[in-house]
């Protein structure tokens, strides 16, 4: 009796699981153009439409979601089928599932923002073996699990950028600091190196950067953090904070000080987080790319793949819809796309942007 | 560091077993063991205050205060969870969940009363903590597994009502940002609220008769129980109390940082917990005092406002607070052992 109950019981179990799968890869088929095919597990060519399929870190992420948006864009243009998926926590674990689910549909290609650059590697391996374009955005993988990447913004000229930018707010002149948000953070991290060798140009010579503080991206630390540089250098002219929490927060601790004329803010942020302070003059302006647009260039990039115009070689030129022609350059030992400058967001055109992202 | 924190608590569990009843050399320690974490921040602001004169400047000590608000508002309602043996790990996703129903609330209905976006963010943890005491008191789940589990849920449910978007600034009316900004007789009102729910616990727990069984249910169970508490009750109470706590804290939060989203607060539970353990309350249960709570909320406070001042790179800040997190905990045990043996040798006679 107990040997049937338990089989009974395993036998539900199976099922409910067979319908969550099914469940979650029909949610994602919908959400990719309303195409039932997706659910099913097999390909289906007959149509002659090419799939295309998203990764992005988790759900819940405003900026994924414009990304997914962008991607879902460039691909329908092209008159094909996107499907656009995200795991309920940022793991590199769940990404694997997912990867794994969408080599045994037989997608065309995976363009995936990844959670961890080494871990995904033998999902995306399996992957490109079985004939899916693979390319990376936002957050690249190692240069072996991917053919190309797609990178939201040159390094370089963030940095560059951002300084060109503070002194311009300061008069090229007086103490600076940057609000990051973790030590360990690889992204911020290049940034600042940027932005400290474009500091060594004689024409700095009067702005001295005094400290680079870390608030790791949590809202409470990098208060503490921005009250801090705010106390132990009282001359400080400008924040620049690289991150979205960390501009964000110390936009409002400039803002409920009274700072606004005395401490200039700039970094990237976020439009909505970022709308009340540049509306105030808090923060003059900030940059960021437009993740629409990366993830726009992400479809594209995968289409090319697909379609075989590129094979994702460096000095390989595509166009890419409304952004233009772009070229794959070198990345280390890797391939990359580059977006380009990042965008100037200021009160001028805050007030659109905000409502979008 | 944060895992460091539950090590800690787990060696205050295994050293603090069958403590104290009320004695008057316990008294004493217990009393000693508060001078030491005085003494401990004393020497900590002076320490910093020589590294950087603008530490103990009024601004800074009002940003301390304001900034540790929050956090001792917690503690408050971890305490009473502590003292009945049990621990609430769901607390940073009712925040999360309460604060983001309030911000959309307001977004939606910007010319609502501050007042009422308040109640609304106690009233939606309050009915987390219903749920949660429901679990562990009726159904008899383990107060980590049952907290665990709902603060998935709770984090879950905070990601479908805001449909994983962000309430910002701009989105907010003043009135709501004020909550966090505005002050009463130049106090501000984070501080105010955080003293006046200090009043309150403080005579709860001392001069109502729930409270002292709260203490009763957590130093032993079977006794209570016999003696004729209803440590049901009880318990679904403390969990109560500890949701509507939070659902307020979740206002206060997205008021003072004018910006709500899904990962709010994320691990801010191990905070808590610190603050609570710091301030000598017994992960065994049955003993902890609000003087006790509000040093070690004031010294977290004082570590995150001090550490960023004194000019260590970010490796040493956690590893700083993690040592005096560490000292103080070990200190806990050490006194809890002088305790109970005081006690046998009592018991000798």
């Amino acid at each position: 009796m107990k040997k049937v109950l338990t089989l009974g019981l395993a036998a539900v179990m199976a099922v409910t699981l067979l319908a969550g799968c099914g469940g979650n890869n029909k949610e994602a088929g919908a959400s990719g153009g309303g195409s039932p095919s997706a659910s099913a597990g097999q390909p289906s060519d007959a149509g002659g439409k090419k799939r295309l399929a998203i990764i992005f870190k988790n759900t819940g992420n405003p900026y994924g979601e414009k990304q997914m948006e962008g991607f879902k864009k460039a691909v329908e243009e092209n008159g094909d089928e996107a499907i656009l998926k995200a795991p309920d926590q940022p793991t590199a674990e769940a990404q694997i599932q997912m990867i794994e689910e969408l080599i045994s549909q037989k997608v065309d290609a995976i363009a995936i923002a990844a959670n961890d650059p080494d871990a995904l590697q033998p999902a995306l391996q399996k992957a490109m073996n079985a004939g899916i374009k693979v390319i990376s955005l936002d957050s690249a993988v190692n240069a072996q699990s991917r053919i190309t990447h797609v990178n939201q913004a040159d390094p370089e000229r963030i940095g560059r950028t951002l300084i060109q930018g503070v002194s311009e707010m300061i008069g090229g002149e007086g103490e600076i600091a940057i609000l990051s948000a973790t030590s360990q953070a690889t992204n911020q991290n290049t940034w600042i190196e940027w932005m400290k060798k474009e500091l060594e140009d004689p024409k700095y010579a009067n702005i001295k950067l005094v400290k680079v503080a870390y608030g790791d991206d949590l809202r409470d630390k990098s208060v503490s953090e921005t009250e801090a540089l705010l106390k132990s250098y009282p001359n400080l002219k400008a924040i620049i904070a690289p991150t979205t929490v960390g501009i964000a927060a110390a936009g409002k601790v400039l803002t409920d000080k009274g700072l606004k004329d005395k401490v200039k803010l700039t970094g990237l942020g976020l439009p909505s987080e970022m709308a009340e302070y540049i509306e105030s003059g808090v923060c003059p302006w900030m940059y960021l790319w437009n993740p629409i647009d990366v993830g726009y260039l992400a479809g594209y990039t995968a289409e090319a793949l697909v379609k075989g115009e590129i094979t994702g070689a460096v000095g390989e030129k595509f166009t890419a819809g409304t952004l233009g022609e772009k070229e794959i350059v070198a990345d280390g030992d890797g391939t990359q796309v580059m977006l380009g400058d990042p965008f100037k967001f200021d009160s001028g055109n805050i007030a659109e942007w905000k409502e979008v992202y | 560091m944060k895992q460091k924190m539950f090590a800690d608590a787990a060696l205050a569990v295994g050293t603090g077993q069958g403590a104290a009843t009320k004695t008057t050399i316990s008294a004493k320690f217990a009393k000693f063991r508060e001078l030491g974490l005085l003494a401990v921040i004393v020497l900590i602001c002076i320490g910093v205050q020589i590294r950087n004169p603008s530490f103990l400047t009024w601004e800074n000590i009002n940003d301390i205060a304001a900034n540790t608000a929050i956090l001792s508002i917690l503690s408050v309602g971890m305490m009473l969870v502590i003292i009945t043996r049990g621990i609430d790990l769901s607390i940073g996703a009712t925040l999360a969940l309460s604060g983001m129903i309030a911000a959309l609330t307001v977004k939606a209905h910007p010319g609502l009363h501050p007042l009422a976006a308040l109640l609304l963010g106690f009233a939606v943890g309050l009915a987390c903590g219903i749920v949660i005491g429901f679990l562990v008191a009726k159904v008899g789940i383990l107060p980590i597994i049952a907290t665990l589990g709902m603060m998935n849920v709770f984090r879950g449910l905070t990601y479908e009502a805001s449909g994983g978007k962000w309430v910002s600034a701009h989105q907010m009316p003043d009135s709501f940002k004020q909550i966090a900004t505005g002050s009463l007789l130049g106090i501000n009102n984070l501080i105010v609220i955080a003293v006046v729910i200090y009043a309150v616990a403080y005579y709860f727990v001392s001069h109502t008769r729930t409270g002292r069984q709260v203490y009763a249910v957590g130093s032993n169970p079977e006794s209570a129980e016999i003696s004729g508490i209803k440590t049901k009750r009880i318990l679904w109470l403390v969990y109560t109390i500890m949701g509507g706590l939070t659902g307020l804290a979740g206002v206060l939060w997205v008021s003072k940082f004018a910006s709500a989203q899904g990962d709010t607060a994320s691990g801010y539970e191990l905070s808590v917990i610190a603050a609570c353990v710091l301030g000598g309350v017994s992960i065994a249960g049955g003993s902890g005092k609000i003087s006790g709570i509000i040093l070690g909320a004031v010294l977290l406070g004082i570590l995150n406002n001090a550490l960023p001042m004194i000019n260590v790179s970010p490796f040493w800040q956690n590893w700083i607070q993690g040592m005096i997190i560490l000292a103080a905990v070990v200190f806990n045990a050490l006194v809890k052992r002088g305790i109970d043996r005081n006690n046998l040798m009592r018991r000798k006679i």
